[in-house]
């Protein structure tokens, strides 16, 4: 058989690839909206631990505001301004980043907190999760003025909050997160509910 | 045909396992099955996947350039993945969220070209399609025991997260094998994974030579 032209091999390839994309941009457009939807309704479901449906009644989704480092969604009743949800990032965990909801009541108390996203090991830092263990529980109705600066921190560090055996660096970060995201509301609130 | 079917079954369960015997597509297969219910989303996944690349490389097998034979191949492969990545999203979302990444790195899985190239390019459309459906469910039997033995090792459950697969009437399928076990961290581990994949060939090895 003889060797093909590259002008032919061109072709081929081509063809191929319009034929591939094609296919791909038919399934793309089928699956679009259920995948919208998907990511709508998780993204609500995850709001709404940390923040119950009845609380608020604006469009949580929509009333959203990004400053730097944080994205946070604005809970309001008939236009008064509730709740805070953050969500938060901290790098100091054991491996990597830790992503974190975090739901605080325009008085300064936590509502609740979620981990969203981590990558701490399994079996120790994982323990973060709700699946695995009811730690996070321990930050609802905790608040800033109630407490003082030191005693937001794991008990290691003369704190208040329980750190689990065997993993320090996870509960570590969390608490010191949830404490600087909760300052941050603290000194912020009017520009975040402007 | 019939003795043909048989042999082509048999490689793919068996003597040719795509992750037993050619140790091919180890990166899923060592970095998802760390519990049963993620063993069989990636096994079904990756099967279907070679069914739907090995009919689709050899039903256009003449129109295929052999120079360009394994760029074409990438390409298709690539199409479906992305097109099987696509619906999972939509109608299996949470195990799509459970996965993750891991789905795209399908594509980088070799079993899949490699039976492109050394069976569905060479062969007839039924055969390809028995191909593929034999070394996926290979490969997914693999990945099954691998994860079985990982997740009682390692968490002392079997079958925990039932629902991301089967829905919420699933979440109670949970089986505690052990009551009160506190774990073995390793298992969970990707040296954990290595190590069983050892022992499997080693045990796959062991009932061979007796055949």
């Amino acid at each position: 058989m003889k060797p093909s032209s590259p002008a032919n091999a061109a072709l081929h390839i081509g063809l191929f690839s319009f034929m591939i994309v094609g296919l791909v941009t038919l399934v793309f457009h089928a699956t679009k909206d259920k995948i919208a939807n998907n990511e709508r309704q998780t993204l609500i479901s995850s709001l709404q631990t940390v923040l119950p449906q009845d609380s608020y009644d604006n469009d949580l989704l929509n009333d959203v505001i990004k400053i730097q480092p944080y994205t946070i969604y604005r809970a309001r009743k008939t236009n008064q301004p509730i709740a805070a949800i953050f969500i938060s990032t901290t790098p100091h965990g054991y491996n990597g980043d830790i992503r974190l909801l975090i739901g605080i009541n325009i008085d300064g108390k936590i509502t609740a907190i979620r981990v969203l996203k981590h990558k701490e090991t399994p079996g120790l830092g994982d323990k973060i999760e709700i699946k695995k263990s009811d730690w996070v529980l321990g930050f609802k109705h905790k608040s800033l003025s109630d407490m003082s600066s030191a005693q937001w921190a794991v008990k290691q560090d003369g704190g208040s909050f329980d750190q689990f055996t065997g993993a320090t660096i996870t509960p570590r970060a969390i608490v010191n997160e949830v404490k600087k995201t909760g300052l941050f509301f603290q000194q912020n609130q009017q520009v975040i509910f402007q | 045909m019939a003795n043909n079917t048989q042999t082509i079954i048999r490689n793919g369960l068996w003597q040719n396992n795509q992750a037993l015997v050619a140790l091919l597509g180890l990166c899923p297969l060592l970095a998802v099955s760390n519990t049963v219910i993620n063993s069989l989303g990636l096994g079904i996944a990756t099967t279907l996947t070679l069914v739907l690349s090995n009919g689709l490389v050899s039903s256009l097998r003449r129109y295929i350039l052999p120079e360009i034979r394994l760029p074409l191949f990438v390409l298709m492969i690539a199409g479906i993945v992305t097109i099987i990545e696509l619906l999972m999203n939509a109608w299996f979302y949470e195990l799509y969220k459970t996965l993750g990444i891991f789905i795209p790195l399908i594509v980088t899985n070799c079993a899949i070209i490699g039976r492109a190239e050394v069976f569905a390019s060479k062969n007839r459309i039924l055969p390809s399609l028995i191909d593929g459906l034999a070394m996926g469910l290979g490969f997914s039997f693999a990945l099954l025991l691998l994860g079985a033995f990982r997740e009682v090792l390692g968490a002392g459950t079997l079958f925990s997260q039932a629902d991301l697969l089967f829905g919420e009437a699933a979440s109670h399928w949970q089986i505690n094998v052990f009551d009160d076990y506190s774990g073995m961290l390793l298992a969970l581990l990707p040296p954990g994974a290595f190590i069983a994949l050892g022992l499997l060939v080693a045990a796959k090895n062991a009932i061979s030579s007796k055949l």
